[in-house]
């Protein structure tokens, strides 16, 4: 089995591996549900941080709880919970940024038995000089919760190998972006995906050893296919690697994404700080910022444009959950700017499921008219 | 529950000084600028008595502005397309939609004439599913600045929410140095905390206002709460608001001492959670018919107003200003203010969460003596939405009736209303209520 073949085997058995961890170690594991959750503080308390994703199969479950209204990635990953494919958590965590996802956290806390809760109350006015401090008191909480769910303390020692490993994980994959931006990519969209994916679900030292075996195999791998039209993708919330499989079917690749199980996930690191809560903290304050988050458009704005100027992207594919309202603000922007930098754009709404039919014929029109103006 | 009781019913006296003071607020956004004032956007639940600190000014909150819009569908209908033609989605926050089109369009509601131009944009950051974005827009289209405080320490009882407080008061101090530096005005520290002493005072007031409505009859029905609430919301910071809700205040005891009623057949009273469908407010009218009076929901009473619930007695009293709640400091200078604002907003029932909610909505359930409950599932507000069916479940536990229907607060175009009144008779009729023989 090759690095890309454990990482989509781990994507794939995602329940499997976190229980088999569990037996293995003896340890905790702590669902998380926003990327702005602390992983490094996670991991520093000797747990495994496996991020709450959703299935994309048809549900009934959540009905009785979440109005439809809220999106469907929100829903899908409630229904998990509800149907017990989450019952090894012993502590479940949420950062504050999402008011979709935090239906979903306190759907989970009131009507799903987990050992402990947390809520992180991330300071959301990113760019005021209170935040800081406001998140580190944050963060001495939840580690007081780690701390009450663990039976151990957290040393600084643990967070600074934490800090290590983690920025570790963000540079070997930043390795494997910049592979991308050759003309034939060695690895395709959908396996970036799962790459990511896997990231959030596996322990980090495990994967920082599949990442760098997946770089001593990459620059000899033929994939044997056509790039085709260089493709970006850009939005909320996408775990659905089927679609990705399909749409890169159609005669292009994904060369550079801006998502939260994507780039947009694990682009910054922490910068090394005496004080270790403060660095953490400086680096999700910093970070690449969502749109539930930054309420101006610059942050972000600036640097998708980077990115796909960088990676010589010829397409962009703008999606979101639906019913996500920060994405739904920054939509009609994004495709402007695009369109000011001659990039063709297609913009797609997600439900918990999706029309393959119809969204493969969307994307053939889009890349038949997008070819016209690149080759 | 056949019997039909008569009551006197009277309109209420302060009806037109209360209908002058609402349009004089909205007038003033086209002419304030003319008498030197600062014309300011943000949200309602905005502590907004500190931008007095800077001088007169006007403060529209836009959800009120949205919603009276959203009232008027010849007005709301091209507002929301203007909206929607550029790009943005229908499923958005229905007061935004209203708004944003209104300006799009350069079409002020209130008059007819241009959209007013703020001189900057100064709010709490609300509502996380889009605010500070809505506000981001309208900076970016007027070109104008645009701060906001991230102030909802709200929703969790996870952690020690000091730090919060901390946070919160730093973010408003930073406000006011950033106001001065956008107007170039110095800021007076008294002016504002006589300005936040009348908005505290009025949000109390409006609360007990609102609590009154537990007497047999009801004084006042929720139509017009509806129709008075944009004084506590607009102008709880000024002191003829609080000459105006002293004396509805007193006009209600006087009701409530002569068994003067909204509705002269009352015999089921009714509650809501959330804000109304403001383009079918008619369907209050009708179930009228039906003996129904509606006396108060929870978003309204305590987003422009305050009460204090008493979780041990199970019950819940008029509030009081921080400044007369013990061991909170007198405020004497803008720090003492900020932190005060801080800590209210935090201990504030508008931040409940949702476990606490659920008791307050059953002790406001007793103490409007309640019959039933109407919830919307709003199409037009997630954060209204998300905990809807949780809240139904606990009603249901606690034996009190509970109907909802779905569609849209601001959205006329979403909202099926004769699906709503079928919904709504059949709950009245497992409820033993009939449609009155006079009606």
């Amino acid at each position: 089995m090759n690095a890309i073949e454990k990482l989509q085997e781990v994507v794939a058995r995602r329940h499997e591996y976190a229980k088999e961890w569990k037996n293995r170690t003896n340890g905790k594991v702590i669902g998380w549900f926003c990327t702005y959750s602390p992983v490094e503080i996670m991991y520093a308390a000797g747990m495994l941080p496996v991020r709450i994703l959703g299935s994309h199969e048809v549900q009934d479950v959540t009905d009785r709880y979440l109005f439809p209204t809220l999106c469907p990635f929100s829903r899908d990953a409630l229904a998990q919970g509800l149907k017990g494919r989450y019952d090894y958590l012993d502590v479940l965590t949420y950062a504050r940024t999402c008011v979709h996802i935090q239906g979903t956290f306190e759907c989970w806390r009131i009507n799903i038995p987990t050992p402990f809760f947390h809520y992180v109350w991330f300071p959301n006015h990113v760019d005021s000089s209170q935040a800081m401090p406001c998140l580190v008191a944050e963060f001495v909480d939840f580690i007081q919760t780690l701390e009450k769910a663990t039976g151990k303390s957290i040393s600084q020692g643990a967070l600074d190998r934490a800090i290590d490993l983690y920025n570790r994980n963000r540079r070997l994959m930043k390795q494997i972006y910049d592979l991308r931006k050759g003309e034939n990519p060695p690895i395709t969209g959908a396996e970036c995906m799962e790459m990511v994916v896997a990231s959030q679900l596996m322990g980090v030292e495990e994967h920082n050893k599949l990442l760098e075996e997946l770089l001593e195999e990459l620059p000899n791998r033929d994939l044997g296919r056509e790039t085709g039209l260089r493709l970006m993708m850009i939005g909320s919330e996408m775990d659905d690697i089927v679609f990705v499989r399909m749409l890169e079917e159609l005669g292009c690749t994904v060369v550079i994404d801006e998502h939260c199980t994507g780039s947009r996930y694990f682009w910054d690191e922490v910068l090394p700080e005496e004080n270790r809560l403060a660095a953490i903290a400086k680096r999700y304050l910093d970070r690449w910022q969502c749109p539930a988050v930054a309420e101006s458009f610059k942050n972000r704005f600036d640097r998708i444009i980077k990115h796909a100027l960088d990676w010589n992207v010829q397409g962009a594919l703008i999606y979101q959950q639906k019913f996500c309202d920060p994405h739904e603000f920054d939509t009609p922007h994004l495709q402007k700017m695009f369109k000011e930098h001659d990039i063709p754009t297609l913009t797609l709404e997600f439900d918990v499921t999706i029309p393959f039919g119809q969204f493969r014929t969307r994307i053939e029109a889009f890349l038949e008219m997008a070819g016209l103006e690149v080759f | 529950m056949t019997t039909k009781a008569k009551y006197e019913i009277r309109p209420l006296d302060c009806w037109q000084w209360g209908k002058e003071l609402r349009m004089e607020a909205y007038r003033e956004l086209t002419s304030g600028h003319e008498r030197g004032k600062l014309l300011v956007l943000g949200c309602a639940a905005s502590p907004y008595g500190l931008l007095a600190g800077l001088g007169d000014f006007v403060f529209l909150a836009g959800e009120p502005y949205g919603a009276s819009v959203a009232a008027d569908p010849p007005a709301s209908i091209p507002a929301m397309e203007a909206y929607e033609a550029r790009g943005y989605a229908r499923d958005m926050c229905g007061y935004m939609r209203n708004f944003l089109g209104s300006m799009y369009l350069d079409k002020y509601y209130f008059t007819g004439g241009p959209f007013p131009k703020f001189d900057f944009i100064w709010s709490i950051r609300h509502c996380p599913a889009g605010h500070p974005k809505w506000h981001h827009l309208v900076s970016e289209y007027q070109g104008i600045p645009m701060t906001y405080i991230d102030d909802e320490t709200w929703l969790t009882p996870d952690g020690d929410p000091q730090h919060r407080i901390e946070y919160v008061a730093g973010q408003y101090l930073e406000s006011i140095e950033w106001m001065e530096k956008v107007t170039g005005r110095t800021y007076d520290d008294e002016k504002a905390i006589e300005a936040m002493r009348n908005y505290f005072h009025n949000e109390a007031l409006w609360g007990e206002i609102c609590l009154l409505n537990s007497a047999i009859p009801a004084p006042l029905d929720i139509k017009s709460y509806f129709a008075l609430m944009p004084i506590p919301m607009l102008r709880r910071h000024e002191a003829v608001a609080t000459q105006f809700l002293e004396t509805l205040r007193d006009e209600l005891k006087d009701r409530i001492a002569n068994h003067i009623a909204a509705v002269p057949n009352e015999r089921y009273r009714m509650c809501m959670m959330t804000p109304p469908p403001w383009s079918f407010l008619k369907i209050f009218r009708y179930l009228e018919n039906f003996g129904v009076v509606f006396v108060g929901t929870y978003v309204y009473l305590i987003n422009s107003g305050e009460v204090k619930f008493l979780f041990d007695e199970g019950k819940v009293i008029p509030a009081v200003a921080p400044e007369e709640r013990p061991g909170w400091p007198q405020m004497k200078t803008r720090e003492d203010l900020c932190r005060t604002i801080a800590r209210w907003r935090a201990e504030h029932p508008f931040q409940s969460h949702m476990e606490t909610r659920k008791k307050e909505m059953v002790i406001l359930d007793k103490h409007w003596n309640a019959h039933g409950w109407l919830l919307l599932l709003n199409r037009g507000c997630v954060v209204m939405v998300a905990p809807m069916y949780d809240i139904q479940r606990h009603f249901q536990k606690h034996g009190i009736p509970v109907a909802m229907f779905e569609g849209n607060f601001a959205d006329c175009r979403d909202m099926d209303e004769t699906g709503v009144i079928d919904r709504l008779e059949a709950f009245l009729e497992g409820q033993g209520i009939q449609k009155l023989p006079e009606a």
